[in-house]
């Protein structure tokens, strides 16, 4: 029972990682990384049951944690091009805006 | 036997990561696919009931480093550049260091051996010294914070230089890489217009 639940859970994992390895957009493979975070909280839970010790349960939490803390400081690069500090002037913002989304760019051609 | 089975699945994926990474030009991608290997390496320390290990592997290796890395690829390119020509000589290079590693582990003793040094010593040791020496009632925070605390200290002084590096290499120079992008940027648009 519990080995059907892990092995369900990899290859969850395993078709993540093929789409994370070819990825249509970047956006894509956020989203596929933040599922294998969820997926590895689950992976810890079966696990701990299929060994018969489900001590590692409140570790799984934990890891949820970081996975929502991750995905949103990627999220949040792909937003404002940077991470932890403020625009330095008005221009900088404006240019910061106005700049072409080379990334979503980057996927749409792809998938054209 | 499950135990064997899902450490053999693990290092499956494990390996086809990394070879996606090795594979991949796009930075996000390996920035991305790096977070995937730090989980399913944590994982794996979890498999083996290394917990503190495989947590300090997922909040440094699946969070922190991610995002220090997506903040240098803010400064710095988007993607790699195609090798000029391919050469053997990394690979081999790699190759027999790998193998020497490998060759290095078989004086060690088998996973959960219980006649290994740290079983036979070394943990009865540490079990009977800490109450009396140390008081505190966890055990590894003992060893890590008492017994091996000038380690730890050497562990910081590592880490502080190594951030001192980096933010002298990319990010001390008075945001003078960014003050160049902004004027390539604004020059370019004035060009346009």
């Amino acid at each position: 029972m519990f080995a059907f639940a892990t092995g369900a859970v990899f290859l969850c994992m395993c078709l993540l990682l093929i789409r994370l390895f070819i990825g249509n957009t970047l956006y894509d493979r956020v989203l596929a990384l933040n599922t294998f975070g969820t997926c590895t909280v689950l992976f810890i839970g079966t696990m701990g049951f299929l060994f018969g010790r489900p001590d590692f349960l409140d570790i799984a939490i934990l890891y949820a944690l970081i996975n929502f803390v991750g995905t949103i400081a990627v999220l949040k690069f792909f937003r404002y091009r940077r991470i932890g500090d403020a625009w330095e002037s008005e221009d900088d913002r404006a240019m910061i805006q106005d700049e072409p989304d080379e990334l979503a760019e980057e996927g749409e051609e792809k998938r054209a | 036997m499950t135990d064997l089975a899902v450490t053999l699945l693990l290092f499956f994926a494990l390996v086809s990561t990394a070879i996606a990474i090795a594979l991949l030009r796009s930075l996000f991608a390996v920035v991305m696919l790096s977070g995937v290997f730090s989980l399913l390496a944590a994982l794996l320390f979890i498999a083996m009931d290394a917990v503190d290990v495989a947590f300090t592997e997922a909040a440094v290796g699946a969070g922190i480093s991610s995002v220090l890395m997506l903040g240098t690829i803010a400064l710095t390119a988007r993607h790699e550049m195609k090798p000029k020509r391919w050469s053997a000589t990394p690979l081999i290079i790699v190759g027999i260091i790998g193998a020497f590693l490998i060759y290095g582990t078989l004086d060690m003793p088998a996973f959960g051996d219980p006649n290994a040094p740290v079983q036979t010593y070394l943990n009865p040791d540490f079990i009977a010294r800490t109450p009396k020496e140390i008081d505190v009632p966890n055990i590894v925070t003992a060893v890590l914070a008492s017994y091996r605390g000038f380690d730890t200290m050497g562990e910081v002084a590592v880490v502080f230089v190594a951030g001192l590096g980096v933010t002298m290499l990319i990010g001390g120079s008075g945001g003078f890489l960014r003050r160049r992008y902004r004027e390539t940027v604004l020059s370019r648009k004035d060009g346009q217009a």
